[in-house]
């Protein structure tokens, strides 16, 4: 296991104090969440942490982290992990990106794959595929919470949360997270307009998924997105929406060991 | 005091709310007639004409992609009311200038219709209410720093007369800053600033700006100008009545039953603003704990509820009634705060037509203005 020297299950990379999960030993596998907040410590982090070593850190602004007024962009938080990749010398690294988490995975990797092993996008976001007057995306900022529950869940009841049971810690959670995804995919919308056109420079095996009920990100995009990436391979995955991890874990977490196998 | 008139210039005519989700953002435009609309800009540029010779001062805004505004360019409407009136200081509340991308236009605008008024320009800057975010995509978050930002650059063009300056940082770039032409004011227009809450006028307070708050009511209202009064006072600076100013629906009738009848029609202001929770609340417009407070109670900004006006009258939120109901609420609310210098006069909207709008501004210009004067003049007499 790599000795992170964690305090408080904090990092200091550079200037930026990065909390990060990290679980078990084998090859380094970088998982990178999405824009509904940090991946819960247990489910697919500990399944995967039985064959690899998870290092799963939170985006500067999400959950109760802190975010320095510099870091405000996609851009920036694959700089500030390409940082944390060479701070600690890892090697052969699976990069795993949820979302936006996988819209900074792509960024990272066109900068600098050398450290990369390979990299592995779930319903990513990132480019610009459609025309100047069709939206990519649904405008989830313009639409009622349960309006983006059903496009988002496969089963929208899994999105239902009571609020009323919630400490007020992780309401602050909650809305950070949502401040956060705002300050990081405003505009342009959950996407980098130069990042189609560097997408060539990603030279190591790539492995694209998505739920096949992914109303936010569809399959038509990601199947786009990996078709435009050297020897991609793509896949969906069954009775799921944007977030297989959460709503199929097993399928999901299939899906990854069948294709490192 | 000084008393400021001000219609929102809305477009009335809509079908029931029933039919459509929002008033804001989202309402296709084929619901708004040209033919009516052109009628109602005309109305609204006499009423604000009406203001200049009663000797009611001015006030403009604007709003984007609602039928509550008809008015999403207002310096145009400035520069219109320039030319067309003689003598009221004509109040823009205020340029969006977190949504505008060219800030420096801004300070070009308002530099040229101070010019056309001969100095009679009052420039207001607001972060703009949350729903216009949607209508200009503009990033929701750290609004207040951008504002700020703005503003800097604004105040430096209208206020640097050697020729070009350098501006390049975190929102904006320009490289040859130098307007044609200057302001007609030395050193510029006044500036005026909204305040939502006591936190946000501090930096208003600092610069002696005045800080303009809407429709707060006593208690918020209180602690807006408290915090104002406050911040000067710790920088061992003076503060007058005329740095504060409050904005309320105001109707004055011959007869309480008649003041309250044009205050009924006021209310449109309240009741017509359908607007679902994600306008009302985009990520990022209200602070993290704002949005832990509005999960827990589900209540968000904005939202009055179904308030009767009566209700609205207790909490200082709507002025009505005869000209003496009229004075005595508004010296009230006034003692109640620690005293202001301008009343924005939120004296049109919905369906008040303009006879009934006309007489409203006459009986308040005639029977209710002149003892506010005093009431300022005492106040200051007691200083």
């Amino acid at each position: 296991m790599t000795d992170l020297k964690l305090h408080n299950g904090r990092v200091q990379v550079g200037k930026i104090e990065l909390e990060v999960t990290q679980k078990g030993s084998g090859q380094p596998m970088l998982l990178l969440h999405g824009g509904g907040g940090p991946l819960p410590s247990s489910g697919i982090v500990d399944q995967l942490a039985e064959q690899f070593e998870v290092i799963a850190p939170t985006h500067p602004g999400f959950g109760n982290t802190p975010r320095p007024a510099h870091i405000n962009s996609i851009d920036d938080l694959s700089y500030l992990y390409l940082d944390l990749l060479d701070q600690y010398d890892l090697k052969d690294v699976i990069l795993v990106g949820f979302s936006i988490g996988g819209w900074t995975a792509v960024e990272l990797a066109v900068k600098n794959s050398t450290r990369l092993a390979r990299l592995m996008m779930v319903g990513a976001v990132g480019i610009k595929q459609g025309d100047r007057e069709t939206r990519d995306f649904p405008d989830m900022f313009a639409m009622p919470s349960e309006e983006l529950a059903k496009i988002a869940f496969h089963d929208p009841s899994k999105a239902q949360i009571d609020l009323t049971t919630l400490s007020d810690a992780e309401l602050t959670a909650i809305a950070r997270n949502r401040e956060s995804l705002a300050l990081y995919a405003w505009e342009p919308y959950l996407h980098n307009p130069k990042l189609l056109q560097r997408l060539h420079r990603i030279q190591v095996p790539t492995h694209v998924c998505c739920g096949a009920s992914d109303g936010l990100v569809s399959p038509a995009y990601s199947q786009g997105y990996a078709r435009l990436i050297t020897c991609a391979t793509f896949d969906t995955i069954a009775e799921a929406g944007h977030a297989p991890q959460l709503e199929q874990p097993q399928r999901f977490v299939d899906w990854v060991l069948a294709k490192l196998d | 005091m000084r008393s400021w008139f001000f219609t929102e210039t809305a477009y009335p005519y809509l079908p029931d709310d029933s039919e459509f989700d929002s008033i804001r953002v989202k309402l296709p435009n084929q619901i708004y007639d040209p033919v009516k609309g052109a009628d109602l800009y005309h109305r609204y540029i006499d009423e604000w004409c009406h203001a200049d010779q009663i000797g009611l001062d001015i006030m403009v805004n604007e709003h984007h992609q609602t039928a509550t505004c008809m008015d999403p360019a207002a310096p145009i409407m400035l520069g219109i009311l320039a030319r067309e009136t003689k003598q009221a200081r004509l109040l823009l509340l205020g340029n969006p200038i977190v949504n505008r991308r060219d800030p420096v236009r801004v300070a070009e605008e308002m530099a040229m219709v101070d010019n056309i008024s001969r100095g009679r320009v009052e420039v207001g800057f607001v972060r703009g209410v949350p729903y216009e975010i949607s209508a200009m995509n503009s990033q929701p978050v750290g609004m207040h720093e951008r504002l700020w930002e703005a503003h800097d650059l604004i105040l430096k063009a209208w206020t640097t007369h050697d020729g070009p300056f350098n501006w390049e940082s975190e929102h904006f770039h320009y490289r040859q800053v130098n307007i044609w032409p200057r302001p007609y004011q030395l050193p510029h227009p006044p500036v005026w600033i909204t305040a939502l809450s006591p936190g946000s006028v501090a930096r208003t307070a600092e610069k002696n700006y005045v800080a303009a708050t809407f429709l707060t009511g006593f208690e918020k209202t209180r602690e807006i100008f408290a915090a104002y009064r406050q911040r000067r006072a710790e920088l061992e600076q003076p503060c007058n009545n005329d740095r504060l100013a409050y904005a309320a629906l105001i109707y004055t009738g011959e007869t309480d039953e008649e003041g309250y009848a044009g205050a009924q029609k006021l209310m449109w202001y309240i009741t017509a603003n359908k607007v679902p929770p994600h306008f009302i609340n985009p990520p990022g417009y209200a602070s993290v704990e704002a949005n832990v407070q509005m999960m827990k109670n589900a209540k968000g900004p904005y939202m009055f509820g179904n308030f009767s006006l009566e209700t609205m009258i207790e909490q200082g939120i709507v002025f009505a009634g005869s000209p003496d109901t009229v004075y005595k609420q508004i010296k009230h609310f006034y003692d109640q705060v620690g005293g202001f210098g301008h009343l924005l006069i939120m004296g049109q909207a919905g369906f008040l037509e303009h006879e009934d709008t006309i007489k409203g501004m006459d009986l308040f210009a005639k029977e209710v203005y002149p003892r506010l004067k005093e009431l300022n003049i005492s106040a200051e007499a007691e200083a």
